[in-house]
Protein backbone atom coordinates (compact mmCIF):
# COMPACT_ATOMS: atom_id res chain seq x y z
CA UNK A 1 0.00 0.00 0.00
CA UNK A 2 1.61 3.27 -0.83
CA UNK A 3 1.46 6.21 1.31
CA UNK A 4 -0.79 7.90 -1.04
CA UNK A 5 -3.45 4.89 -1.01
CA UNK A 6 -2.78 4.91 2.59
CA UNK A 7 -4.31 8.59 2.91
CA UNK A 8 -7.14 7.74 0.57
CA UNK A 9 -8.24 4.78 2.92
CA UNK A 10 -8.07 6.95 5.40
CA UNK A 11 -9.30 9.48 4.69
CA UNK A 12 -12.55 7.53 2.95
CA UNK A 13 -13.20 5.43 6.48
CA UNK A 14 -13.57 8.42 8.49
CA UNK A 15 -15.77 10.16 5.68
CA UNK A 16 -17.69 7.12 5.37
CA UNK A 17 -18.49 6.86 9.25
CA UNK A 18 -20.15 10.03 9.37
CA UNK A 19 -21.93 9.14 6.28
CA UNK A 20 -23.63 5.89 8.25
CA UNK A 21 -23.85 7.91 11.07
CA UNK A 22 -25.89 10.80 10.43
CA UNK A 23 -27.81 8.46 8.40
CA UNK A 24 -28.61 5.87 10.95
CA UNK A 25 -30.08 8.62 13.72
CA UNK A 26 -31.39 10.86 10.99
CA UNK A 27 -33.70 7.88 9.84
CA UNK A 28 -34.63 7.36 13.64
CA UNK A 29 -35.35 10.73 14.29
CA UNK A 30 -37.84 10.82 11.58
CA UNK A 31 -39.71 7.70 12.71
CA UNK A 32 -39.77 8.78 15.92
CA UNK A 33 -41.13 12.04 15.63
CA UNK A 34 -43.40 10.94 12.75
CA UNK A 35 -47.38 11.13 13.24
CA UNK A 36 -49.24 7.40 12.51
CA UNK A 37 -50.53 9.44 9.18
CA UNK A 38 -49.90 12.59 7.02
CA UNK A 39 -53.58 13.23 5.92
CA UNK A 40 -53.49 16.52 3.60
CA UNK A 41 -50.61 17.22 1.66
CA UNK A 42 -49.95 20.31 4.17
CA UNK A 43 -49.27 18.08 6.45
CA UNK A 44 -45.96 16.96 4.93
CA UNK A 45 -44.70 20.83 5.68
CA UNK A 46 -46.06 20.80 9.07
CA UNK A 47 -44.46 17.71 10.45
CA UNK A 48 -41.36 19.41 9.45
CA UNK A 49 -41.80 21.48 12.63
CA UNK A 50 -41.85 18.61 14.84
CA UNK A 51 -38.70 18.89 17.32
CA UNK A 52 -37.94 14.68 16.15
CA UNK A 53 -38.32 15.25 12.58
CA UNK A 54 -36.75 18.21 12.51
CA UNK A 55 -33.15 16.97 14.35
CA UNK A 56 -33.99 14.21 11.41
CA UNK A 57 -34.02 16.02 8.68
CA UNK A 58 -30.75 18.47 10.25
CA UNK A 59 -28.79 15.02 10.36
CA UNK A 60 -30.42 13.93 6.87
CA UNK A 61 -28.83 17.61 5.16
CA UNK A 62 -25.30 16.57 7.03
CA UNK A 63 -25.82 13.02 5.59
CA UNK A 64 -26.07 14.98 2.15
CA UNK A 65 -23.30 17.20 2.44
CA UNK A 66 -20.87 14.41 3.91
CA UNK A 67 -21.96 11.75 1.10
CA UNK A 68 -20.86 14.53 -1.74
CA UNK A 69 -17.63 15.19 0.13
CA UNK A 70 -17.14 11.28 0.02
CA UNK A 71 -18.22 11.06 -4.09
CA UNK A 72 -15.90 14.01 -4.93
CA UNK A 73 -13.16 11.44 -4.84
CA UNK A 74 -14.52 7.76 -3.73
CA UNK A 75 -16.55 5.61 -6.30
CA UNK A 76 -20.58 4.89 -6.30
CA UNK A 77 -19.38 1.58 -6.59
CA UNK A 78 -17.44 1.35 -3.37
CA UNK A 79 -19.77 3.63 -1.67
CA UNK A 80 -23.06 1.93 -2.09
CA UNK A 81 -21.29 -1.39 -0.66
CA UNK A 82 -19.19 0.32 2.61
CA UNK A 83 -22.22 2.52 3.46
CA UNK A 84 -24.91 -0.11 3.25
CA UNK A 85 -23.85 -0.85 7.12
CA UNK A 86 -26.62 1.39 8.33
CA UNK A 87 -29.26 -1.22 7.22
CA UNK A 88 -27.70 -3.26 9.82
CA UNK A 89 -27.15 0.25 12.52
CA UNK A 90 -30.99 0.83 11.55
CA UNK A 91 -31.95 -2.38 12.40
CA UNK A 92 -30.86 -2.47 15.91
CA UNK A 93 -32.14 0.81 16.55
CA UNK A 94 -35.47 -0.27 15.41
CA UNK A 95 -35.55 -3.28 18.16
CA UNK A 96 -33.91 -1.37 21.02
CA UNK A 97 -35.43 2.13 20.96
CA UNK A 98 -38.54 1.20 18.67
CA UNK A 99 -39.86 -1.93 19.84
CA UNK A 100 -39.82 -3.60 16.69
CA UNK A 101 -39.25 -7.20 16.35
CA UNK A 102 -36.21 -8.77 14.85
CA UNK A 103 -36.55 -12.48 13.43
CA UNK A 104 -33.44 -14.98 13.16
CA UNK A 105 -34.52 -14.46 9.18
CA UNK A 106 -33.42 -10.93 9.77
CA UNK A 107 -30.64 -11.44 11.93
CA UNK A 108 -29.23 -14.01 9.12
CA UNK A 109 -29.65 -11.24 6.33
CA UNK A 110 -27.79 -8.42 8.51
CA UNK A 111 -24.89 -11.05 8.80
CA UNK A 112 -24.62 -11.25 5.19
CA UNK A 113 -24.65 -7.16 4.61
CA UNK A 114 -22.07 -7.08 6.87
CA UNK A 115 -19.92 -10.01 4.81
CA UNK A 116 -20.70 -7.70 1.88
CA UNK A 117 -19.13 -4.82 3.53
CA UNK A 118 -16.15 -6.59 4.44
CA UNK A 119 -16.00 -8.20 0.95
CA UNK A 120 -15.64 -4.46 -0.66
CA UNK A 121 -14.18 -2.31 1.92
CA UNK A 122 -11.73 -5.10 2.68
CA UNK A 123 -10.59 -5.57 -0.50
CA UNK A 124 -10.58 -2.66 -3.18
CA UNK A 125 -9.17 0.62 -3.31
CA UNK A 126 -11.55 3.33 -3.13
CA UNK A 127 -10.73 5.12 -5.94
CA UNK A 128 -11.11 3.66 -9.73
CA UNK A 129 -11.82 6.84 -12.29
CA UNK A 130 -9.26 8.86 -13.55
CA UNK A 131 -7.11 5.79 -13.81
CA UNK A 132 -5.63 4.10 -16.72
CA UNK A 133 -7.61 0.63 -17.11
CA UNK A 134 -4.88 -2.20 -16.47
CA UNK A 135 -3.43 0.37 -14.52
CA UNK A 136 -1.82 0.32 -10.60
CA UNK A 137 -4.60 0.18 -8.26
CA UNK B 1 -50.19 3.92 -2.04
CA UNK B 2 -47.12 1.99 -0.06
CA UNK B 3 -45.59 0.44 -3.13
CA UNK B 4 -46.33 3.45 -4.57
CA UNK B 5 -44.56 5.70 -2.74
CA UNK B 6 -41.40 3.10 -2.69
CA UNK B 7 -41.42 3.32 -6.38
CA UNK B 8 -41.17 7.25 -6.04
CA UNK B 9 -38.24 6.64 -3.85
CA UNK B 10 -36.63 4.18 -5.70
CA UNK B 11 -36.78 5.85 -8.65
CA UNK B 12 -35.80 9.68 -7.07
CA UNK B 13 -33.07 7.54 -5.40
CA UNK B 14 -31.30 6.42 -8.20
CA UNK B 15 -31.65 9.65 -10.51
CA UNK B 16 -30.52 11.69 -7.41
CA UNK B 17 -27.40 9.80 -6.41
CA UNK B 18 -25.95 8.85 -10.10
CA UNK B 19 -26.36 12.84 -10.57
CA UNK B 20 -24.58 13.33 -7.20
CA UNK B 21 -21.90 11.26 -8.14
CA UNK B 22 -21.49 13.29 -11.56
CA UNK B 23 -21.73 16.24 -10.33
CA UNK B 24 -18.73 15.65 -7.29
CA UNK B 25 -16.85 13.91 -9.68
CA UNK B 26 -16.45 16.81 -12.18
CA UNK B 27 -15.88 19.30 -9.07
CA UNK B 28 -13.11 17.05 -8.14
CA UNK B 29 -11.60 15.82 -5.02
CA UNK B 30 -12.47 17.73 -1.77
CA UNK B 31 -8.75 17.80 -0.22
CA UNK B 32 -8.77 20.75 1.92
CA UNK B 33 -11.22 20.96 5.21
CA UNK B 34 -10.42 23.99 6.52
CA UNK B 35 -14.17 25.94 6.50
CA UNK B 36 -12.40 28.70 4.08
CA UNK B 37 -12.05 26.36 1.68
CA UNK B 38 -14.79 24.37 2.25
CA UNK B 39 -17.14 27.45 1.74
CA UNK B 40 -15.71 28.38 -1.34
CA UNK B 41 -15.90 24.45 -2.20
CA UNK B 42 -19.75 25.07 -1.34
CA UNK B 43 -20.56 28.05 -3.46
CA UNK B 44 -18.57 26.38 -6.14
CA UNK B 45 -21.25 23.30 -5.40
CA UNK B 46 -24.33 25.38 -5.45
CA UNK B 47 -23.76 26.98 -9.04
CA UNK B 48 -23.09 23.39 -10.33
CA UNK B 49 -26.40 22.34 -12.41
CA UNK B 50 -25.91 18.74 -11.94
CA UNK B 51 -25.67 18.98 -7.70
CA UNK B 52 -28.39 21.36 -8.26
CA UNK B 53 -30.93 18.67 -9.90
CA UNK B 54 -29.24 15.62 -7.76
CA UNK B 55 -30.47 17.52 -4.73
CA UNK B 56 -33.79 18.32 -6.05
CA UNK B 57 -34.55 14.25 -7.13
CA UNK B 58 -32.91 13.55 -3.10
CA UNK B 59 -35.93 16.29 -2.51
CA UNK B 60 -38.68 14.58 -3.85
CA UNK B 61 -37.21 10.97 -2.51
CA UNK B 62 -37.18 12.76 0.66
CA UNK B 63 -40.96 13.68 0.98
CA UNK B 64 -42.39 10.03 -0.22
CA UNK B 65 -40.21 8.53 2.64
CA UNK B 66 -41.76 10.48 5.00
CA UNK B 67 -45.12 9.52 3.73
CA UNK B 68 -44.03 6.20 3.70
CA UNK B 69 -42.50 6.33 7.32
CA UNK B 70 -45.86 7.71 8.87
CA UNK B 71 -47.74 4.22 8.51
CA UNK B 72 -44.70 1.91 7.78
CA UNK B 73 -42.09 0.17 10.67
CA UNK B 74 -38.31 1.68 10.32
CA UNK B 75 -36.99 -1.77 9.79
CA UNK B 76 -39.06 -2.38 6.80
CA UNK B 77 -39.08 1.21 5.34
CA UNK B 78 -35.07 1.18 5.21
CA UNK B 79 -34.77 -2.69 3.44
CA UNK B 80 -36.98 -2.40 0.89
CA UNK B 81 -35.68 0.74 -0.49
CA UNK B 82 -32.36 -1.18 -0.70
CA UNK B 83 -33.19 -2.24 -4.21
CA UNK B 84 -31.89 1.30 -5.44
CA UNK B 85 -28.06 -0.31 -4.61
CA UNK B 86 -28.03 -3.13 -7.34
CA UNK B 87 -29.87 -0.48 -9.39
CA UNK B 88 -27.00 1.89 -8.82
CA UNK B 89 -24.13 -0.49 -9.02
CA UNK B 90 -25.13 -1.59 -12.76
CA UNK B 91 -25.26 2.38 -13.67
CA UNK B 92 -21.57 3.00 -11.59
CA UNK B 93 -20.37 0.45 -14.37
CA UNK B 94 -22.65 1.75 -17.46
CA UNK B 95 -22.96 5.07 -16.81
CA UNK B 96 -20.18 6.47 -14.25
CA UNK B 97 -18.19 3.96 -16.22
CA UNK B 98 -16.15 2.76 -12.85
CA UNK B 99 -13.73 -0.38 -13.18
CA UNK B 100 -16.46 -2.97 -11.09
CA UNK B 101 -14.46 -6.04 -10.28
CA UNK B 102 -15.58 -9.42 -9.00
CA UNK B 103 -15.00 -7.96 -5.45
CA UNK B 104 -17.37 -5.13 -5.64
CA UNK B 105 -20.18 -7.24 -7.63
CA UNK B 106 -19.39 -10.28 -5.56
CA UNK B 107 -20.08 -7.66 -2.48
CA UNK B 108 -23.04 -6.02 -4.04
CA UNK B 109 -24.71 -9.26 -4.52
CA UNK B 110 -23.98 -11.20 -0.73
CA UNK B 111 -25.66 -7.37 0.54
CA UNK B 112 -28.55 -7.60 -1.50
CA UNK B 113 -29.27 -11.28 -0.53
CA UNK B 114 -28.84 -9.92 2.93
CA UNK B 115 -31.40 -6.82 2.37
CA UNK B 116 -33.74 -9.28 0.68
CA UNK B 117 -33.67 -11.58 3.91
CA UNK B 118 -33.97 -7.91 5.94
CA UNK B 119 -37.04 -7.15 4.06
CA UNK B 120 -39.06 -10.02 4.09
Amino acid sequence: MTPETARLRSKTWACAAIVVLTNVFGDFSLKRGMPAALATPLSYITVLFRPWVALGVTLLVLWLLSRMTLLSWADLSYVLPVTSISYVLVAFLGRWLLQERITPQRWAGILLIVAGVALVGGGSAPQTFGRQPGGQS
Amino acid sequence: MKWLLIGIIVAATCVGEVLQAIGMRRHGEIADFRPSALGRAASALARNWIVIASVVAMGVSFFAFIGLLSFADLSFAVPVTAVTYVIETVLAKYVLKERVNWLRWAGAGVVLCGVVLVSL
